[in-house]
């Protein structure tokens, strides 16, 4: 009754980054053990070799286009891509975290497994072809970020965003969840392209199905909302991104709202196609709502980020706005015929915002204290006489999360907003535009902090080794990105021949 | 014989009743069970469906619900005991130490 499949039928070689870093974590988890107190590095340095392998195996299986583990996994550019931003934001994330940890006095080696696993959960997101794949992915990638949200125990804060993340996140779970099983009863399969094969048979008929099918999607949307943070599943992100140990912040920012993403490209928007081809009315209402979605999303992130005297809660909220500009991608890959180019924008914009925010976190990390303050907008002060590099490296993430010319920001808002005036979204991409100008009133805010105010110039004990070669790296991708956009064009060119569509 | 929407009702019944209970409670520990209302609730509807469909998708989608069901208790009630440990309480209106 059951085949069992050949270890030649799992395709185990295009699978094998994701794969890899999941068995990795487990090794580190145990070598861990017999690491003393007092080198912990060098389960850094374990965790920095696994993620290395990963990456290099991923750039050899980069665009393999193949299914693999029973038709559950799909290797395709698409993947390799996440691949790519969820390697890259764990190494720098990696890199942030060594003296960090250490001088915060929350080092422990279980640190290092935790990040592995979300990784991994991202990876197997951006992967997934099957809805269980997809659930399993999401809570891999989430319940270690609980944890480590929490990490640093001996602050009320932290305890308390670790609690704030865990309800809020298992509550929106437990919606994807039940989205899912809706899917499953209207089409009868939890695989990804079955369902899609469905979905025009199912749409058009006035059916019980198609009803299941409708709230199933609307389901899942809320559930993959609450974690990518748009508007009005954002509640907890404030607070979250506060409280929880920087490093940590840092990498939720990025790498958790990659893995988000990829799961709503993926389920709602490759499926949409299909939708359109048969009645008008749906594909229109579906887009409508995710665009008014991303317009809130972009109007409050960017109003409230204003008001914000804490740099980890502004930038919390700016990534709330860059959630909604993500997903202004999403909702033009509703037109037909734009499905490519606006998937690449989305892409591009999320390695651009990868290497940004990671960088100005590394910053705000130079700048913290021990106890975790330092990191009001008034701490950086006079930073451009104490730490002239730090405070030009800080400037130009700063200009990058704008959107200026020659950085990295700009190159993904370029492409997402001409994406979206082609896919017709004329009014969003105004809007975005809008609110683009009124971020940069935060942004250049904490520039003029640096540059023009007067002040003794914070010290910026927090700049270690290891930190400034993370900042340098961040530094270097968005500079790269910036200046010669055409890289990251490519690279994703090169996979979409074969890939996507 | 039951049709497959006695079922559904059924399970929407209770995962509105888990959703409301994670709103309106205020005892991290009720929250946290009234989470748990919901991914049963999910369950349910993934048998009923499955036995709908007679396929075996729903059945192992169940399995792997109530594993990561089982780690996701793991991780809330230690979050939970180290919130006790330092306020004595552990209602959720109390955790409002940053605002804004």
């Amino acid at each position: 009754m059951i085949d069992v499949p050949s270890i030649a039928d799992l395709n185990l070689t295009v699978t094998f980054p994701a794969v890899f870093l999941a068995l990795f974590t487990m090794v580190v988890l145990i070598v861990d053990l017999f690491i003393p107190k007092d080198r912990k590095i060098r389960t850094a340095h374990l965790t920095l070799g696994g993620l290395v392998v990963a990456f290099v195996w991923n750039v050899l299986v980069f665009d393999s286009n193949q299914t693999a583990l029973g038709g559950m996994y799909i290797a395709d550019s698409f993947s390799g891509f996440i691949n790519f931003i969820a390697l890259t934001a764990a190494i720098i994330t990696c890199f942030l975290s060594v003296d960090y940890l250490k001088r915060t006095g929350i080092e422990q080696g279980e640190f290092y497994s935790l990040l592995l696993f979300s990784t991994a959960g991202v990876m197997f997101m951006g992967a997934a072809s099957d809805l269980i794949v997809v659930f399993i992915a999401l809570e891999i990638l989430s319940i270690p970020l609980y944890v480590m949200a929490a990490m640093r125990y001996r602050d009320a804060k932290s305890e308390e965003s670790g609690l704030k993340y865990f309800i809020l996140g298992a509550f929106a779970s437990a919606f994807f969840l039940y989205g899912a099983a809706l899917v499953y009863g209207a089409t009868g399969t939890t695989s990804l392209p079955e369902i899609f094969a469905s979905v025009e048979g199912i749409v058009a008929t006035d059916s019980g199905a198609r009803l299941y099918l409708v709230l199933g999607a609307a389901l899942i949307f809320v559930g993959l909302g609450f974690k990518v943070a748009v508007v009005p599943f954002h509640m907890w992100t404030p607070d979250v991104y506060e409280g929880a140990p920087t490093p940590v912040t840092a990498f939720m920012s990025v790498a958790a709202k990659a893995g988000g993403f990829a799961a709503l490209l993926r389920l709602m928007v490759i499926a949409l196609p299909e939708l359109t081809a048969n009645i008008g009315d749906t594909i229109a209402i579906w887009q409508t709502t995710i665009a008014i979605v991303a317009a809130a999303t972009m109007i409050l992130g960017n109003f409230v980020a204003i008001v914000q005297t804490n740099v980890k809660r502004m930038l919390a909220y700016s990534s709330i706005a860059h959630a909604g500009y993500i997903l202004m991608g999403v909702a033009a890959v509703g037109t037909i015929g734009v499905a490519e180019e606006a998937t690449r924008a989305a892409l591009i914009y999320m390695l651009a915002y990868t290497f940004t925010n990671l960088g100005a976190f590394a910053v705000v990390m130079a700048l913290e204290k021990d106890d975790g303050s330092g990191t009001q907008i008034a701490d950086f002060k006079g930073l451009s006489r104490s730490r002239p590099l730090l405070a030009v490296m800080m400037a130009f993430f700063m200009l990058s999360l704008t959107g200026v010319p020659t950085t990295a920001g700009f190159i993904g808002k370029f492409l997402l907003f001409g994406a979206a005036l082609e896919a017709g979204l004329v009014l969003l991409t105004i809007i975005g535009v809008l609110t683009s100008v009124v971020s940069a009133y935060y942004y250049v805010r904490i520039i003029v902090n640096m540059y023009l105010e007067d002040g003794e110039g914070d010290p910026a004990e927090g700049a270690t080794q290891y930190l400034n070669y993370a900042t340098y790296a961040a530094f270097a991708g968005t500079l790269i990105i910036g200046l010669f956009p055409f890289l990251a064009v490519n690279l994703l060119d090169t996979m979409m021949i074969a890939g996507l569509f | 014989m039951v049709e497959v929407e006695a079922f559904i009702v059924l399970s929407a019944a209770l995962f509105i009743l888990g959703a409301m209970g994670v709103v309106l409670r205020r005892n991290a520990i009720l929250v946290f069970m009234s989470v748990e209302l919901m991914l049963n609730a999910a369950n349910l509807a993934l048998v009923a469906f499955a036995w709908h469909w007679g396929g075996m998708d729903g059945h192992i989608f169940v399995f792997f619900v109530i594993t990561v069901a089982a780690a996701e208790v793991a991780v809330g009630l230690a979050l939970i005991v180290a919130i006790f440990r330092s306020r004595q309480s552990i209602n959720i209106d109390e955790l409002h130490l940053m605002e804004g």
